[in-house]
């Protein structure tokens, strides 16, 4: 076993380590990768049921205005002002209650980390923004947006608390157990909720394609409202290796291999994340290039892969066309248990970015025939309303 | 029969001249849900320790080595369309090669169960 003690923890890391998680590494945190009934079974069990997961390790923030005169829309205009000079998203015009998807782009355009924003619902916590970055990326992003807010805005971590998500069809009953407030959330619309466990802030967001929700918990309050859960007979722990299987089959990028600073949101296929108003302004960093490949295509694009044999194909593995001209690289690739067939991401040349299009994948120096196919692998089942 | 194991958790089960060759349960199951298995081809030479095979579980893609030298004379070709019988009986339906032995004197410096049962104790 190597040396894990430099390693965080989250406050549930004792939990899982008494309850047949296998403890890896990731991201500098000590995190379950498995349970007992291993990857495969969960990630299953988390398309059928409801797959309960620790995201502790992610970066949850505020970000919360200094001038408190401002109140309501004002408010909000000012502190989106602020989170619009480094994001390429519209924070100025989330609902009360809404998140958005986005990314931090650098100023030639690739990508520093995707995240979440977004806007509390209450009159009274307008001027607020929250944020939810990736682990890895996380002192980083912390920096630049303390820095960008230097003077106007504060930002409070609160990476110290856990962070749960709930992931599955059966994730809205589970729920009920806090209330039944989240049950009428839409997808991507969160509210804080009151109750044994301190006041929690709930989203309907994740990481997987299914409906269900993402849970903020003071870390004195996690174990409890853990506990609570997993006495569900729908719920059971998953691990970081189902939670990667399944936002594969997704189509969901992982940031450090699908998404890092040399692809462009567009060549990730992420230009739904950048909305007009802002691509009219194009006053964001990178809007140069992004807003150049959104006229013009890009030169590579995001695609789905899938086999023509059972082989899969890992990350880095090599792509080439049928006259054997290296035309892209695979970003992430493995199993998809739902699926039940390897699939993989990668970049290729536009040229072959087509669904349909043949291509070899080389493993272990052996070229396997390989078709881009459509993302997601599996449908998105989230619970859009009305 | 004699079986002999290695600390890369593979085994070999000698008859006469011919080593049958698989990775061991422990094995197995740390690697999780076996999703595919490539086997060497008929007529590869192999070294003790050299590259026999590769078996890819959901997550990841791990070298199996040859615990013997010698030739490649059968592969289990069930594995193909049924990679999880690697799961269900590693020591068993779950082999992956069989190789004529070109030095049985290597089996003399391998670990016995016994001797293997104790290694995994001390993991």
């Amino acid at each position: 076993m190597s040396d894990t003690s430099e390693l965080k923890t989250t406050p549930l890391t004792s939990l899982w380590a008494s309850t047949g998680g296998r403890m890896v590494p990731f991201a500098g945190y000590l995190m379950p990768v498995q349970f007992a009934e291993g990857v495969m079974a969960e990630h299953k069990w988390t398309r059928e049921k409801c797959g309960l997961f620790d995201v502790s390790h992610m970066g949850p923030a505020f970000l919360i205005l200094n001038d408190k005169s401002l109140t309501g829309g004002a408010a909000h205009a000012a502190i989106s002002t602020i989170a619009e000079t480094f994001l390429p998203c519209d924070v100025a015009g989330l609902a009360p209650g809404q998140l958005r998807y986005t990314t931090l782009p650098n100023s030639e355009g690739g990508v520093l980390d995707d995240l979440f924003v977004g806007r509390p619902k209450a009159v009274d916590r307008q001027g607020l923004l929250h944020f939810v970055v990736n682990a890895g990326c996380k002192e980083q992003d912390f920096a630049l947006i303390a820095k960008a807010a230097e003077g106007v805005a504060t930002l409070v971590r609160a990476d110290d608390r856990a962070l749960i998500a709930l992931q599955g069809p059966k994730a809205v009953d589970v729920i009920g157990n806090i209330g039944n407030g989240p049950k009428n959330l839409g997808f991507m619309e969160f509210m804080p909720v009151d109750g044994p466990y301190g006041r929690v802030i709930v989203s309907r967001s994740g990481y997987t394609g299914e409906d269900g929700f993402e849970v903020l918990v003071k870390a004195e309050h996690a174990e409890a409202f853990v506990r609570t859960m997993l006495a569900n007979a729908n719920v059971k722990p998953i691990g970081l290796g189902a939670r990667d299987s399944l936002r594969l089959e997704a189509g969901l990028c992982l940031y450090g291999h699908d998404l890092d600073e040399t692809t462009s949101p567009i060549e990730a296929g992420l230009a739904w994340t950048i909305q007009k108003v802002r691509r009219d302004r194009a006053d964001f960093p990178g809007s140069a290039r992004i807003l150049s490949e959104l006229a013009n295509k890009p030169s590579r694009k995001r695609v789905g892969l899938i086999p023509t044999d059972k082989a899969p194909a890992r990350e880095g593995a090599e792509i080439r066309d049928l006259s054997g001209k290296k035309v892209g690289v695979v970003t992430s690739g493995g199993f998809g248990p739902t699926v039940g067939t390897p699939v993989a991401m990668g970049y290729v040349d536009i040229a072959s970015a087509a669904i349909g299009t043949p291509l070899d994948l080389i493993v272990r120096d052996q070229p396997r025939r390989w078709v881009v196919a459509a993302l997601p692998f599996v449908p998105h089942n989230y619970h859009r309303k009305g | 029969m004699t079986t002999r194991y290695t600390k890369d958790h593979e085994w070999v089960s000698v008859d006469g001249d011919i080593g049958t060759c698989g990775i061991t349960t422990y094995a197995a199951e740390q690697l999780g849900d076996v999703v595919f298995v490539e086997v060497p081809p008929l007529g590869k030479v192999v070294a003790q320790g050299g590259d026999l095979a590769v078996v890819e579980s959901v997550k990841a893609a791990s070298d199996v080595y040859a615990p013997v030298s010698g030739m490649v004379v059968d592969v289990n070709a069930a594995l193909a369309d049924l990679p999880e019988t690697v799961n269900e009986g590693a020591e068993e339906g779950g082999w992956f090669a069989k190789i004529k032995l070109s030095n049985a004197g290597e089996l003399d410096d391998m670990m016995d169960r016994a001797a293997y049962d104790a290694y995994l104790s001390g993991l």
